[in-house]
């Protein structure tokens, strides 16, 4: 195993003109979004060729990019139609197990949790903007592959006589669908649990006829129907969905490159700094506020400062394993954000394009409820946590907040506090803050001027506010004291405490997904010396430790 | 020796009337393989009586019982080799351990995939083949087309029957779906590409009965050393029947092979397509064509799957038991030849995991063999051209080299090369046109078309201007 393999930086940005894996055509209403995965084009050139459909994280990068775009570069498109390559056999093969095989755990782990994101965005897409995923399988899809068709809201697959779906995890490699494919089938497909069983333990699958009497898929037809059956039901689709989104008319709007640069000691784009230190063990993120007015394009700063967020987090998640603690600042004029904030959430009732702003927020928030990494709000003088903004400090695990004298140094709950931007648990920031304690949350928001930081402990929205006697040294023990604790440990308590409340498919997702596979992929039975992932595509087969835990 | 039980609906010697429930489920089949042999088996002669071996034992001549059937009549049966006592498992992780009588639970899905994927090709053939007797160059092809159909149609029962016996209902399932796929059909097509074209003249049929048909007998070969015993047994005794396909394709390639050469020593200027027969280069390109395809068959020069059948005893490698000393083929390599830019460079690869490439190695020495007989030919006609085989990197459509062009020597040539001589090589349509356009029936007993010499005895010890199918019904 390679474990000590040192994978290059990954880079998240890319357009369609350079995708390597994706044609993304568009046809009216409807988006064709083909798989056509090229072998040579890993991640990491020359140690493993990406077969059969197979893909890695550059693959997926592709597809989020492709995922965002169709939203705000297409608007019109009603209906995205994932498919493979005309005339293969196969689909998807899932993730390249050889790539799983001698990627490092961490690494494995983010490519995981990035994967999983993108199929969540992609029913994120299809529940709220009006562009329903559907998967068209005119070829095999297993493993990863069928866990992309269930992200999608129907699924289509051709009767050859071959092709199937299938989840081979258990029974060849010995590790679990790590990509929801689980969670799907009982939670969203509701598939019968005996069912789901014997599916997920037959490695080749359920080909149309059986796959659809068990609600594995929704639809097949036979190849000579298949052209026409699909787009027929697409544009019926389409159809349908135009008359529930009648507002998503015009042009779209196109998303420019970043313009990330390297700092003396980490990165910048416009709006957001990452400063690394401590050794790298901390990552500061500071994002400024806008300094100008909103205007209709994707340079506006609601979008564009939390594009960059959003890079800014991936990249410390996958090129900067080090860092186990980000501190969160923000900048900026008070006036101005809540005049940006104002236009994203009264513009969205109406207009798709500020719709479409505050949906990228709330993933963007997401992604940082998602990261494990320790988060801690720094509320420090010339801070701006207001409305939007103080969703950043609620996804935080700790708030500090700097006890001024004269009460400048304050906070301002707006109506984006208020469940605009809902957790994976489907409650707001808020909410879930004060679990069973509905009274405080009113007492909050009943406050409706700037909360200085003694209000902000009591009402309990900080968890400290030292003042200037204290606050170097409470910021600095706090951070030191994070630092030398196990990481694993505080992943585990982290991702905890951060989801209180009751699971949502989303959830169960993401926790079953660190608790199960993550614990399965560290186990000999799996990775060990003569475990099933080690083996496969080896000559020998799998030696497994028959002990139950 | 087994008991042979013909006088039941179904021939067997495996005991079928002591297994009601096994036996009922082959009965309810049996109307259903009625039906599409009807539909889609031999379309021409269909109801003449054809002179044609049944088996009626499995002991050495007595599965070759000679007389005329109507193909419908035929009694198609279930045999396999009688058991060998005290039989180990010859390779693999298991190899020394007593064989398998019945399947173990955790190779039952990818076991069942191996029968249904040799079997799917059985049926196939037939209905690739159904139109090929209107043309028939004698009365004796005719017969031997029949001979290869029906044995095709008893191999597809022998593999329905261990379905039936091993792979509960799954297995009757997959038993129903081999009669529903179609040779061709674009919604119900066979497994294999190699057998969805349809075979409409008999220079075609010949070469797939010598390479895609020898194809079949190293797959069997490979199966007979497997570790489920009930599989084993009935490949061995498919490849005896299988012999006979072989011969017809090998022999009815010499035999036009030979009428070339005899042509174009006689023929006005060595013309051959002038006095009606198929020219050598004509016969080398379709050699071209079928041995490149064929070698698509075995799949891909490193491969999981193949190390994984090997390492659980499923298949062997051919005659591993006889053949080899050392059965866990673990720690070895075998060299295995990549592209690397323009370079062609070896690499050792496990030999688990290269066991597609034995298996074809073994089939291109094998085909080496016959070459060299249609070679002798030439020379006893006093020709001085020859027949080669193709370099097996050479027009491959699946594995390694199927991303790059190769001469019939094996170099790597650019795009620009292969377009300047795909034609030289490889058949075109007017090419296939030709062949085609000499497709006409020659159904007088002893005579044989213009472009096919009569072969040197006939069947069985009958002459070869007996009446092997009574054309007068």
């Amino acid at each position: 195993m390679g474990h000590d393999f040192a994978y290059p930086p990954v880079d998240f940005e890319t357009h369609p003109d350079r995708y390597r894996h994706w044609k993304l055509q568009i046809d009216g209403p409807v988006a064709t979004l083909t798989m056509a995965v090229d072998e040579d084009g890993g991640l990491w050139p020359g140690r493993y060729e990406l077969k059969l459909n197979s893909y890695d994280l550059g693959v997926d990068i592709e597809l989020a990019d492709a995922t965002q775009r169709l939203r705000f570069e297409h608007p019109q498109v009603r209906v995205v139609k994932v498919t493979g390559p005309e005339g293969s056999k196969v689909f998807c093969a899932g993730a390249n197990i050889r790539m799983l095989g001698m990627a490092p755990h961490a690494f494995k782990v983010n490519f995981c949790k990035f994967t999983n994101e993108t199929r969540v965005n992609i029913e994120d897409a299809t529940t709220h903007s009006g562009q329903v995923w559907v998967a068209a399988l005119n070829g095999t899809a297993s493993g990863g592959g069928y866990e992309l068709a269930l992200a999608c809201e129907e699924i289509w697959l051709i009767e050859d006589g071959n092709a199937a779906v299938s989840l081979p995890e258990v029974p060849l490699l010995g590790v679990l669908p790590g990509t929801g494919g689980l969670t799907r089938l009982t939670d969203k497909r509701k598939l019968r649990r005996d069912i789901a069983d014997v599916f997920c333990t037959k490695a080749e699958g359920f080909r149309a006829r059986d796959a659809v009497k068990h609600d594995l898929v929704d639809r097949s037809w036979p190849r000579s129907q298949w052209a026409q059956g699909t787009a027929a039901r697409a544009a019926e689709l389409a159809a349908q969905v135009a008359a529930a989104h009648p507002e998503r008319q015009g042009p779209g709007v196109p998303l420019p490159p970043l313009s990330r640069r390297a700092t003396e000691t980490g990165w910048a784009y416009d709006h957001v700094q990452v400063q690394l230190g401590h050794d790298g063990r901390v990552a500061t993120i500071t994002l400024s506020g806008p300094s100008d007015a909103p205007r209709r394009d994707a340079t506006t700063w609601s979008l564009q400062a939390f594009r960059e967020l959003d890079d800014a987090l991936l990249r410390l998640r996958l090129n900067h394993l080090g860092v186990g603690l980000i501190l969160v600042q923000t900048r900026g004029d008070r006036q101005q954000l809540l005049a940006h904030e104002r236009q994203v959430i009264d513009g969205a009732e109406g207009d798709w394009f500020w719709r479409e702003v505050q949906l990228f927020q709330a993933r963007t928030l997401r992604r940082l409820d998602n990261t494990s990494k320790t988060l801690f709000a720094i509320i420090d003088a010339g801070s701006a946590f207001v409305g939007t903004l103080f969703e950043l400090a609620l996804a935080c695990d700790r708030q500090y907040m700097f006890a001024d004298e004269d009460g400048q140094n304050t906070v301002l709950l707006t109506d984006a506090n208020q469940g605009v931007f809902p957790m994976a648990t489907g409650l707001s920031r808020l909410d879930a803050r004060f679990p069973g304690d509905p009274d405080a949350v009113e007492a909050v928001l009943e406050q409706e001027d700037e909360i200085d930081a003694s209000v902000a402990e009591e009402l309990g929205l900080v968890t400290a506010s030292p003042d200037d006697i204290d606050w170097e040294d409470e910021v600095r023990i706090a951070v030191e004291e994070r630092a030398s604790l196990s990481p694993d440990a505080l992943t585990g308590m982290e991702q905890n405490l951060r989801f209180g409340g009751a699971e949502t498919c989303e959830t169960k997702i993401y926790g079953r997904l660190s608790a199960w596979q993550n614990w399965i992929f560290q186990r000999p039975n799996a990775v060990g010396e003569r475990g099933a992932l080690t083996m496969y595509g080896h000559p020998e087969r799998p030696v497994f430790d028959f002990d139950r835990t | 020796m087994s008991t042979i039980a013909t006088d039941e609906r179904i021939p067997n010697n495996v005991d079928l009337s002591h297994d009601k429930r096994l036996q009922r489920a082959l009965e309810k089949w049996q109307p259903a393989y009625l039906d599409w042999w009807r539909s889609v088996g031999p379309q021409v002669f269909s109801e003449n009586d054809v002179y044609l071996r049944t088996a009626i034992s499995t002991e050495p001549g007595g599965w070759a019982n000679f007389d005329y059937v109507k193909m419908p009549d035929y009694r198609w049966g279930i045999f396999l080799a009688d058991p060998e006592p005290g039989r180990v498992i010859p390779g693999g992780d298991h190899a020394g351990k007593p064989v398998w009588q019945e399947v173990p639970g955790e190779y039952r899905n990818v076991l069942k995939r191996i029968i249904v994927v040799q079997a799917d090709t059985e049926p196939a053939s037939v209905e690739q083949q159904r139109w090929l007797a209107a043309t028939a160059p004698s009365l004796y092809d005719a017969r031997n087309l029949f001979q290869v159909n029906v044995e095709e149609g008893r191999h597809l029962w022998a593999m329905v029957y261990l379905l039936h016996a091993y792979f509960g209902r799954d297995g009757r399932d997959e038993a129903d779906e081999l009669l529903a796929r179609r040779a061709g059909d674009p919604d119900k097509p066979r497994i294999l590409d190699a057998f969805n074209q349809p075979c409409e003249d008999w220079l075609t049929f010949h070469c797939f009965t010598c390479f895609t048909d020898r194809d079949g007998k190293f797959q069997l070969g490979a199966l007979a050393e497997s570790a489920f015993d009930p599989l084993s047994r009935t490949c061995r005794f498919m490849l005896t029947e299988e012999a006979h396909h072989l011969f017809v394709g090998e022999t009815g390639m010499e035999r036009i092979i030979r009428r070339a050469a005899q042509l174009q020593r006689t023929a006005p200027e060595g013309d051959v397509r002038g006095v009606g027969g198929i020219d050598l280069p004509t016969i080398q390109k379709y050699v071209n064509y079928w041995f490149s395809y064929c070698l698509d068959l075995f799949g891909s020069e490193v491969s999981t799957n193949a190390a994984d059948y090997f390492a659980s005893g499923l298949k062997g490698r051919w005659r591993e038991a006889k053949d080899y000393t050392e059965h866990g083929a673990l720690h070895q390599t075998r060299r295995v030849d990549y592209v690397e830019g323009d370079k062609i460079v070896g690499h050792d690869v496990a030999l688990r995991n290269a066991m597609n490439e034995v298996l074809r190695a073994d089939y291109a020495e094998d085909c080496e063999r016959v070459v060299a007989r249609w070679n002798k030919a030439l020379e006893e006609e006093g020709v001085s051209e020859r027949i080669h085989l193709p370099h097996n990197r050479f027009h491959r459509r699946q594995g390694i080299y199927s991303e790059h062009r190769f001469d019939p020597q094996g170099n790597l040539i650019s795009q620009a090369e292969w377009d300047r001589m795909a034609d030289v090589w490889l058949p075109t349509d007017a090419d296939r046109a030709y062949v085609k356009s000499l497709m006409k029936p020659v159904l007088e007993p002893g005579k044989f078309a213009n472009y096919i010499a009569a072969p040197k005895r006939g069947i069985h010890g009958q002459p070869v201007e007996f009446e092997y199918v009574r054309t007068d019904g």
